[in-house]
């Protein structure tokens, strides 16, 4: 038999490992209860109902089976499909999301090249940046009247942080030969930001525009659970007190798959942008 | 007397010390360098060649003193004066192409992209780079090759000055001695106007129509204009048959090995420090005629 390399024999133990935990999964789960042998407390949380136990791995496949294949069905404000509820969540964060980017950006950049801005705005961004984003929930719901756009604003003030302080460090680190070679060159000051400064501060730039779509993403759910109407997290809560558990863990799986999407998405940019010295 | 093209005129640099006072690097130091000259600085490290060639760049402004161009005072970069860095300072993200046709698209905004790529492909030739070698990244090659894309891009900006510090300093013996065959290859092709540092007698020997000695800071002085009686074309095997290298190197090597420090740490007292011209001519017959009276004659 050939070696096979590194790579194939991870991938040939991640499925192993899948099996396996599956199969362990699905043996766990006893057969349904009968009412009369459950305590009081089960009684109480719902045990009665069969729907209420955790879910063999089979029941996942088959609701995730059901869902995936219609998933932009809309039958009325509490039964949307999960590829709308999805759409929701994405179009919230990215909203917020590039809001964010369209500031932190330029000011990152305006930090990193001015000391002056730099020392003005640090102490700012040093009490608002270890705020929970979800504190903000309240006082945006009060000051701008709606759910939605709040759910917007509080990505927006998760995702800034991450962007503007890799920018401002990035650009601040530009080598100073580099800066050196547009100056001697007599590139102007936009010309010597898009042309060197740019791409040179791009990587650290992207790793902060990577860190942020997490944050963003694990904060959309919480918003949503707090804001509802529409939104993954919302679906989550929804079906949670629906009691539906094999749709909570159903739609966990889908946050967990569109989250790494996202992710490698901004991987992928990373690789785009990277260079080696 | 007419100005020369370049004209350094009673340059001083101090900077504050940690003790909160001032160390002079040098004080009112004062030379000039004739259009399409190639001419070397030697001296030790720390005694302040990089500051002077930032100041010729316009990178840095002195402290006090004018530099001035053709006529013109320096007073900031400009495309008329290239830059080569010791570490290369090519644009990690560009390739070796991108990084040339990057500096002559700046020097020549009305040029077809077409026509930029041929002039930058042009000068990579003359470099020693052609075909496909030209479109790798900087890191993917190696230290000489990089200095080489330097180069290229430096000349083929055609400054009116060109400024090298230490440019082959952190290249391999073998590697440095072809380049700097390939430096003097492509020099005499363009009869550039040529300032270079570096702490290699012989290459500065080999490479410069005159050399100027520096002696150590604090208080550092452009000492010395050695004139090098050396004809050209030179190269690096038969040079050394020349009657004169010896003599030369070794009054090179007695000034950094001892009067550098001998000289060093003297304040100029408000006069203007400009170096003593030195000829040395074992070819010309004892007692043949001095070009200048102010000129001091070596014989060791
Ligand atoms: N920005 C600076 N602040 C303080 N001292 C400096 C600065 N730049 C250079 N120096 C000092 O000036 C002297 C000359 O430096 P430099 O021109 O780099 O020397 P060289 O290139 O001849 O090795 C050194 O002693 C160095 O420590
Ligand atoms: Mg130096």
């Amino acid at each position: 038999m050939p070696q096979l390399s590194i790579n194939q024999r991870g991938a040939l133990l991640s499925v192993v490992i899948l099996i396996v935990g599956l199969l362990f999964w699905e043996a766990a789960i006893p057969p349904q209860q009968l009412a009369t042998e459950m305590t009081e407390y089960e009684r109480l949380m719902g045990g009665g109902s069969p729907r209420a136990a955790i879910p063999p791995p089979s029941d996942i496949f088959a609701k995730a089976w059901e869902e995936l294949s219609n998933p932009f069905y809309d039958a009325g404000p509490n039964d949307k499909g999960i590829g709308i509820q999805i759409g929701y969540s994405i179009y919230r964060v990215l909203s917020g999301y590039l809001l964010a980017a369209a500031v932190a950006i330029p000011l990152g950049f305006l930090i990193g090249m001015s000391p002056v801005a730099y020392r003005a705005l640090n102490p700012y961004i040093q009490v608002l940046r270890p705020i929970s984003p979800l504190a903000w929930m309240p006082l945006a719901l009060f000051v701008i009247r709606d759910s939605e756009a709040s759910a917007i604003f509080v990505i927006f003030i998760c995702s800034i942080w991450p962007m503007l302080l890799n920018t401002a460090f990035g650009v601040a680190g530009v080598r100073k030969d580099w800066v050196n070679v547009a100056r001697t060159h007599e590139l102007g000051a936009v010309r010597t930001a898009f042309q060197v400064i740019l791409p040179a501060a791009a990587p650290t730039i992207v790793t902060g525009m990577r860190i942020s779509i997490g944050i963003a993403w694990l904060v959309i759910v919480a918003a949503e659970m707090l804001v509802g109407g529409t939104g993954i997290g919302y679906y989550v809560w929804n079906e949670w007190n629906n009691l539906d558990l094999t749709s909570v863990i159903f739609s966990i799986l889908m946050i967990g798959i569109v989250g790494m999407a996202l992710d490698s998405a901004f991987g992928a940019l990373q690789r785009v942008v990277a260079y080696a010295e | 007397m007419a100005k020369p093209f370049l004209s350094v005129e009673r340059l001083t640099q101090t900077y504050p010390d940690a003790a909160g006072g001032e160390t002079t690097v040098f004080e009112n130091a004062s030379f000039g360098i004739e259009r399409g000259e190639f001419v070397c600085i030697l001296g030790h490290s720390g005694c302040g060649k990089s500051t002077i060639m930032n100041i010729l760049a316009g990178l840095a402004s002195p402290t006090s003193g004018v530099v001035t161009m053709d006529g013109a005072e320096v007073s900031g970069p400009s495309l008329d004066r290239g830059v080569v860095f010791q570490n290369y300072s090519l644009l990690p993200w560009l390739s070796a192409l991108k990084n040339v046709s990057f500096g002559v698209q700046a020097r020549h905004k009305d040029w077809s992209k077409v026509d930029v790529e041929a002039h930058s492909r042009k000068y990579l030739a003359m470099v020693g780079l052609e075909g496909d070698v030209v479109l790798r990244k900087p890191s993917q090659l190696s230290g000489g090759m990089r200095q080489r894309v330097s180069i290229a891009r430096a000349f083929a900006n055609q400054p009116k000055l060109l400024l090298l510090d230490e440019p082959f300093g952190a290249l391999d013996a073998l590697t440095r001695g072809t380049i700097q065959e390939e430096l003097l290859k492509v020099w005499s092709q363009t009869e550039q106007t040529v300032f270079m540092i570096t702490h290699d007698i012989d290459e500065a020997i080999l490479l410069a129509d005159r050399i100027l000695l520096m002696t150590n800071g604090p208080y550092a002085r452009v000492a010395e204009s050695v004139q090098i009686t050396i004809p050209r074309p030179r190269n690096r095997t038969e040079i050394v048959e020349h009657p004169n290298y010896y003599p030369i190197r070794n009054h090179l090597v007695q000034f950094l090995g001892q009067r550098s420090k001998v000289l060093s740490g003297q304040p100029s007292g408000g006069e203007t420090q400009t170096p003593e011209t030195v000829v040395i001519d074992k070819t010309k017959p004892a007692g043949g005629p001095e070009p200048e009276a102010r000129l001091r004659a070596v014989n060791d």
